[in-house]
């Protein structure tokens, strides 16, 4: 149960959601400027709403009116940014760790090397991120995120970079990972195939307003 | 002075002047090393934190600047001399005297240097990537491994072209040296207020030469590292 309900102004753009997905993967779609990426932000804690409640299988990381707010490394979420975002002075193998160390042992579902050659990373452990192609890049920073063992994976165009080939992998692998470690997913697309292949739930932000909500979920009248 | 050069024995450096260079790479090594754990902290205080009274603690940091030496270190004799209200309260605690002393001197360089070092630092945290900052603490880091194992490492040729510049600036220090621990044969007699010294005293220009020579050399050597590392760091910047 993926539960969001947010108001959040930043310039002139306003956001303003209410989302219950009862499914394990929620899709956001919208044009861009939508707000999708605030979204994802404001579940990661990155942003901060002025009102608002984001709650995942019963852990509420947010409610504004009861005052709580999880510092993002306490919310536990592996988050793929629309760009890599890999840190240039660490390896592929180093970037992949970083996470790891911070999670302590008991809680890491999620094995390295599976994660490594479900991902096609063996070959690129000991490279730099500045020699790495887009695509490479990208597994990189999806392996990353897995190896924190997520209470919730967020992905911001996870696949926009990748190759067909490696989009269909990968996408078998997000549901693989979905399935065995029930991992629920957030994940912003602009592709239909991507959607519906994976999601359970589908919520079309417009404007930073939710117009449509589709699946599992069912739509909610705006908080305001 | 001619016969001097001619004879080789120009280059023989007198045991003051020995003692002089000593002192102050001394002075100069000990004040920037000392000032750096601040100069990294208040670096990426105004780099990454917004605080009210903001622009006055950076004013304040560039004051050295901008002030006559002389005020300089007069304000540190108010401070830090014996009397000094801090000057007290160190001597009373940990025993440690600034007053004419030799670590009055690496604090009036340490003091003299922080703006330049600080600047440094300051633009070098600011070319990090804000966003990969981001992305550790999403992976779970607290603040304090964010800071040092993403900002630091990336920032760390700007940190040592900091250090390097307050380190050239200490060895160039004079004003505020020279009005806060004198200019004691030994104890604080560094390049700078040595040359000074010998330009007052009749016949005494070869020293006077050879000092400078010493400056000269110390400067530009800090000076060319210190663009070495900055080439460096947008070469970095570039690959991003």
């Amino acid at each position: 149960m993926i539960e969001i309900d947010v108001a959040l102004r930043l310039g002139a753009f306003a956001l303003e959601a209410r989302i219950a997905a009862r499914g394990r993967t929620l899709a956001i779609c919208g044009a861009s400027g939508a707000g999708k990426t605030t979204l994802l932000n404001v579940i990661a804690g990155l942003l901060r709403p002025s009102a608002g409640r984001v709650a995942v299988d019963g852990t509420t990381f947010l409610d504004t009116a009861e005052g709580v707010d999880l510092a993002p490394r306490h919310r536990r979420i592996g988050y793929v940014f629309q760009e890599p975002r890999l840190f240039p002075h660490l390896s592929v193998a180093q970037n992949l760790r970083y996470g790891q160390r911070y999670a302590p042992s008991a809680r890491r579902l999620v094995d390295f090397d599976a994660v490594t050659s479900l991902l096609g990373l063996d070959a690129l452990l000991t490279r730099r991120p500045a020699g790495l192609s887009g695509g490479e890049k990208q597994r990189v920073a999806i392996g990353r995120a897995l190896l924190v063992s997520p209470r919730l994976l967020l992905m911001d165009e996870p696949l926009s970079s990748l190759d067909d080939a490696r989009r269909l992998d990968i996408l078998g692998y997000i549901e693989k990972m979905r399935d065995a470690f029930s991992i629920p997913i957030v994940f912003v697309s602009h592709r239909v195939s991507e959607v519906e292949r994976l999601a359970s739930d589908i919520a079309v932000l417009d404007q930073g307003r939710l117009v449509e909500m589709r699946a599992g979920g069912a739509a909610l009248p705006s908080s305001s | 002075m001619e016969q001097g050069l001619a004879s080789g024995a120009w280059f023989a450096f007198s045991p003051q002047e020995w003692t002089a260079i000593a002192l102050s790479l001394k002075v100069a090594t000990i004040g920037s090393l000392a000032s750096l754990p601040f100069g990294v902290a208040m670096a990426w205080l105004l780099a990454r934190r917004q605080f009210p009274g903001k622009l006055l603690v950076n004013g304040l940091v560039h004051l050295p600047l901008v002030l006559p030496p002389v005020v300089t270190g007069w304000l540190l004799l108010i401070g830090f001399g014996q009397r000094g209200w801090f000057g007290h309260a160190l001597d009373a605690c940990c025993g440690i005297v600034f007053s004419f002393r030799w670590t009055g001197a690496a604090l009036a360089a340490a003091v003299m240097g922080f703006p330049l070092m600080v600047r440094a630092i300051r633009l070098s945290i600011e070319a990090v990537d804000a966003r990969l900052e981001q992305a550790a603490e999403s992976l779970g880091a607290p603040p304090l491994a964010v800071f040092f194992t993403v900002t630091l490492p990336l920032a760390l040729p700007g940190v040592i072209a900091g250090l390097i510049l307050g380190f050239a600036k200490a060895i160039g220090e004079f004003g505020a040296t020279i009005t806060f621990v004198a200019n004691i044969p030994g104890e604080t007699q560094t390049i700078a207020t040595a040359i000074y010294g010998y330009t007052q005293e009749p016949g005494a220009e070869t020293s006077v030469v050879r000092l400078t020579l010493v400056a000269i050399v110390i400067a530009f050597g800090a000076l060319i590292v210190s663009e070495l590392l900055a080439a460096r760091v947008s070469r970095r910047a570039a690959e991003l």
